[in-house]
């Protein structure tokens, strides 16, 4: 598990931005990365690969690995690790490949 | 054919790529001598992976992130004074040699760079765009080592860089059972930090072998008259007192639980056996030089011995074998960020002096104190390459330990494919699909080249690496159909017109 430390508490609170994680209402910190937020939250594992169908979640932070792959506002194959919250943001977990849009 | 340009295509002298120390110092310095200037950079704003967050991190106690973080505040003033352009969120993704206009001033003379980039803004999706320079400076960085251990891809196991990331740029850090493993300086420090924050860690798992300290002795010379000196055994004394450290480690394992994250670890120390449950495993065995742009631009490479990996084939000046191509900072060799940063300048001060915008002995007389700082803070690095330098077991997998995190290829997969005769890491892409996932052979080059070179009794020299090609990040059709077009290649693929 991952916490804010006291400091960035603060401005998360002062400086709100809203997300919606699978549904769920997220608070977050204006500046986070997607990715962060998420480890803020508590969630590890952001996709299920296309592969094998494991879970992955973020592992570099710097945008080199891919595997922090999600769905932002409907788009896939998002890097979370370089996507910035917005209000309103909403985030889903990858499955597997992304689909061709009808 | 015609060349009617009637797009808007930005120009300019010097486009520098990254905006951590040596690409500030670069643009900076190159402002400085009158090119007209642009830094490009992936994140929001300046600072690269050493300073991520230096204007905007929530981490304000300046004993947390330590002196040595904050100095990149020096690198920002300086740099939004100058002059130079800053496109941030921008990634480049393609770079290519202009043809020579015949007739046009110049003739003769080399055509400069078309580049293409993508911006990425909140909630649209990213847009193309090309730019024009005459000369580039990449200054692309580093990047965590792979660290191929059995269960290094579940969640909950991430990078100490990764960590490090969280922390600078959103105050995020581990909570209850967290373990480092590994080796190399961003280790220690990364404990030190968190031992500032109030982070509690439950062991240092070290995966050097001990019998580098004798190896080590021969650079120590260098070492003592290093800067690290006094800082590095301060931190290290402090860490120690700390934290539970476990000398020797070797065959580590992530073990996952039902749920398919990382739930405990598995080693050997001291000839014992030994497990223990954890919520999260931080993985670090240096850095290497990110090479994904100088190669697909096709600079030489070349195998550095002593760290194991590949580097850019540059001159004292960041030169590369391509011509107005240079490279500056940890993308072109492992020396720090110190170093990077007078390393930008050597590289812009040979910039102007490509472009004829200043003599030799202009550029020779500006270069000559960065060069001799860089001497200053290179000096003693020998003794850490030699001390922290990876154990093979760690370099070169075994079994199912997943060497292509994209693909989801194995280290028996790659080692079988080799022994039944794959020539190399091109055409293991053919057996594999090997590096030709999403992160393009970043996370699995290295230890591709080195298994290949285990198994065939070959040096990695000689096994090469993936022929990297443009686009070096993944673009969709979309992004690509943004760019600009001209009259004429629009006419190029329009069959009917309305």
């Amino acid at each position: 598990m991952f916490r804010r430390i006291d400091a960035a508490v603060l401005q998360a609170t002062d400086r709100k931005v809203r997300v919606t994680v699978d549904g769920t209402a997220l608070e977050c910190r204006e500046g986070d990365s997607v990715a962060a937020a998420l480890f803020a939250a508590g969630v590890l594992a952001c996709r299920d690969t296309a592969v094998s169908g494991a879970a992955r979640g973020p592992y570099c932070m710097m945008g080199i690995c891919y595997d922090c792959l999600v769905r932002i506002d409907g788009r896939p194959n998002q890097q979370a690790c370089m996507a910035r919250v917005h209000d309103g943001m909403t985030v889903e977990r990858q499955h597997g490949a992304r689909e061709v849009a009808a | 054919m015609s060349l009617d340009i009637d797009i808007d295509i930005a120009t300019c002298d010097l486009l520098v790529v990254g905006a951590g120390p040596a690409g500030l110092a670069a643009a900076t310095e190159a402002a400085a001598l009158g090119l007209s200037t642009v830094l490009i950079d992936e994140q929001p704003a300046p600072g690269g992976q050493i300073y991520r967050a230096i204007s905007s991190t929530p981490v304000q106690n300046r004993a947390i992130l330590g002196e040595d973080y904050w100095h990149g505040q020096s690198l920002l003033e300086p740099f939004a004074n100058s002059g130079a352009r800053h496109l941030s969120a921008a990634t480049v993704w393609s770079i290519n040699a202009r043809e020579p206009q015949p007739g046009t001033a110049g003739d003769g003379q080399p055509a400069g760079f078309e580049v293409a980039y993508s911006v990425a803004r909140p909630g649209q999706d990213p847009q193309a765009a090309l730019l024009h320079c005459r000369h580039l400076i990449l200054a692309t960085g580093a990047q965590e080592r792979p660290f191929p251990i059995p269960g290094w891809t579940l969640p909950g196991v991430i990078t100490a860089g990764a960590a490090q990331i969280l922390l600078k740029t959103s105050g995020v850090v581990p909570e209850g059972r967290t373990v480092l493993a590994g080796g190399g300086p961003l280790l220690y420090l990364l404990a030190y930090q968190y031992l500032n924050a109030g982070v509690k860690l439950e062991a240092i798992l070290e995966t050097t072998d001990s019998g580098q300290w004798r190896k080590a002795l021969p650079h120590v010379w260098g070492f003592l008259r290093s800067p690290y000196l006094a800082k590095g055994l301060k931190l290290l004394r402090a860490v120690r007192k700390a934290v539970p450290i476990v000398s020797g480690v070797t065959a580590l394992e992530a073990i996952a639980s039902a749920g398919g994250q990382v739930a405990a670890l598995r080693f050997q120390a001291a000839g014992q056996r030994h497990s223990m449950a954890i919520d999260q495993l931080l993985l670090h065995q240096g850095v290497v030089p990110n090479t994904n742009l100088s190669r697909a631009i096709g600079a030489e490479h070349v195998w550095n011995e002593r760290q194991d990996c590949w580097e850019p084939q540059v001159d004292a000046w960041g030169a590369t074998s391509m011509p107005h191509v240079s490279i500056a900072g940890d993308g072109a060799g492992i020396a720090g960020a110190v170093a990077a940063e007078h390393r930008g300048r050597i590289a812009a001060v040979h910039a102007a002096a490509a472009l004829g915008r200043i003599d030799i002995a202009t550029r020779d007389g500006k270069a000559a104190p960065h060069h001799a700082a860089l001497a200053r803070a290179t000096r003693g690095r020998e003794f850490f390459e030699v001390l922290y330098r990876p154990l093979p077991q760690f370099r070169r997998p075994v079994g199912d330990t997943i060497v292509c995190r994209c693909e989801e290829a194995t280290a028996e997969q790659v080692r079988h494919a080799a022994r039944i005769g794959c020539q190399g890491p091109n055409q293991l892409k053919a057996f594999l699909r090997c590096g030709m996932g999403p992160c393009q052979g970043r996370l699995c080059g290295l230890t591709v080249t080195e298994l290949i070179a285990d198994e065939q009794q070959r040096h990695p020299r000689d096994v090469g690496y993936y022929r990297l090609r443009f686009p070096t990040k993944p673009v969709t059709l979309g992004e690509i159909a943004s760019l600009p077009q001209t009259q004429a290649s629009r006419d190029a693929v329009v069959r009917f017109k309305k």
